[in-house]
């Protein structure tokens, strides 16, 4: 599964460990982190992600 | 001009900005300091820049000590331009061997000032550096406040330097936290946290606990702006502890606009019924306090009610102006309740509502509109809604849930 990194502040989505303070199990792939999740950092959108 | 030690080697070299009154919109009616540090060691080492116009300040601290020449390292713990406005004059003139960052300290370094060919030497975190008998070490705290920031640590000494984070804006002749109004010295740091921080709250949250279990023994903190917490630095960690989880003192603010009294008349009755259930308030009316200086209260307030008149079928722009401000912030843990006059529509109620619902406010009453002047039995209904905020923080304060009504 792919990391993504946030273009603003640099904070990595890892799926293998998700973001379970915010609601996203770990293991959830990125296509399945919900829309309207953001950057847990920075609060960036999802669109401010790209392929680590 | 003289600069000022801090600890053996270590010293003082910013510049003091005595003038400025409006930060972006942030009033700071007591001015501010430009913080950079100089630590002289095998490598010399200059710790953050100042704010452009005060570049030769800055110079003739360092010159006091050493010539500018001499300095080895540079330390970039933050981009925002009023401390990095001089970088590319102060590094033509000091040409270092490094320029030290974070990794997103780079790409704002890039994307401020483009250029390639600085030395830039980017830290992980946690990653030590030795200038000879000191040793620096690296914390990145990332959004606190800006993507690139970062604190630097000199082991032997204990000193942080803690960039924006526990900084306030002060212009004083004195330099520590023991030689300035301690009332002052609090409002000011409060201030800088509600209209800097609070946003970054969760972080600042998680940064203290990291501080916590790198175990970092902190004899004193040296922000960027203000004074350095030499003697009592656990007070402005204490505070920040308590900030980040936005932990309410029981009062109440009706922050409002007015255009002809009526919504101020409602104001007033809104407050006599906080007063009836023995809640503390403040009326702050937006055209004699500034938004910076109403965060301030808004930080520690447990509750907020919001009033303003319809104009055009909308806000009054203080109010408006301001809820965009708040908004910006994010305070939480807040109960909210709207309130206001109108003509022949009435939106303003609904709009600021919106805006609380927006930012998580629990709502507990759904907003009182009077048509043109309020009589003696809509005054009454504004006591009702005073009575309403203040049962809920009453309830609060024994612990029970409190309704949302919207």
């Amino acid at each position: 599964m792919d990391k993504y990194t946030c273009d603003v502040c640099g904070y990595d989505y890892d799926p293998e460990v998700g973001d379970p303070d915010n609601g996203v199990a770990a293991g959830t792939p990125w296509d399945q982190v919900p829309e309207e999740w953001i950057c847990p950092v920075c609060g960036a959108d999802k669109g401010a992600f790209e392929v680590a | 001009m003289n600069p000022v030690e801090l600890a053996k080697n270590v010293y003082w070299v910013g510049a003091i900005d005595w003038m400025t009154r409006d930060f972006h919109g942030y009033s700071t009616e007591r001015g501010t300091t430009y913080n950079a540090y100089l630590i002289i060691d095998e490598k010399v080492t200059l710790i953050d820049t100042v704010k452009e116009g005060y570049r030769r300040e800055l110079m003739h601290r360092i010159r006091n000590i050493i010539d500018p020449k001499k300095i080895d390292y540079m330390v970039v713990n933050h981009v925002e331009m009023d401390h990095s406005g001089v970088l590319p004059e102060v590094i033509r003139e000091i040409e270092p061997e490094k320029v030290i960052c974070s990794k997103m300290g780079h790409k704002a370094l890039m994307k401020h000032f483009h250029q390639a060919d600085w030395p830039y030497h980017v830290v992980t975190p946690g990653e030590e550096l030795s200038l000879g008998e000191k040793t620096l070490n690296f914390v990145e705290t990332r959004m606190l406040h800006w993507p690139d920031s970062m604190f630097t640590y000199i082991k032997e000494d204990q000193i942080l330097f803690s960039s924006d984070a526990f900084g306030e804006h002060l212009a004083t002749s004195e330099r520590f936290d023991d030689e300035v109004n301690q009332d002052v010295l609090m409002y000011e740091a409060t201030k800088y946290y509600a209209n800097i921080l609070t946003l970054y709250s969760p972080l600042v949250k998680k940064l203290i606990q990291q501080v916590k279990d790198m175990q970092l023994p902190i004899k004193m903190i040296a922000p960027d702006h203000g004074v350095v917490w030499r003697t009592n630095p656990g007070k402005i960690m204490e505070a920040y502890s308590r900030w980040c989880v936005n932990e309410g003192n029981g009062k109440a603010l009706v922050i409002y606009d007015s255009m002809w009294h009526s919504t101020e008349m409602m104001a007033k009755s809104i407050a006599a019924g906080l007063l009836d259930k023995g809640v503390n308030y403040k009326l702050l009316n937006l055209q004699v306090n500034h938004r910076s200086n109403v965060m301030c209260d808004v930080l520690e307030a447990s509750a907020i009610i919001l009033g303003c008149p319809t104009l055009n079928n909308g806000m009054l722009p203080r109010m408006a102006g301001f809820l965009m401000y708040m908004r910006g912030l994010r305070p939480t843990n807040k109960i909210g309740a709207a309130f206001g006059s109108f003509g022949w529509s009435g939106e303003a109620v609904k709009l600021m509502n919106t805006a609380m619902k927006e930012m998580n406010f629990t709502l507990v009453h759904k907003g009182l509109k009077v048509q043109y002047v309020p009589e003696h039995e809509h005054l009454k209904e504004c006591i009702e809604l005073g009575h309403t905020v203040g049962q809920a923080l009453l309830d609060i304060r024994e612990g029970k849930e409190v309704e949302e009504v919207i």
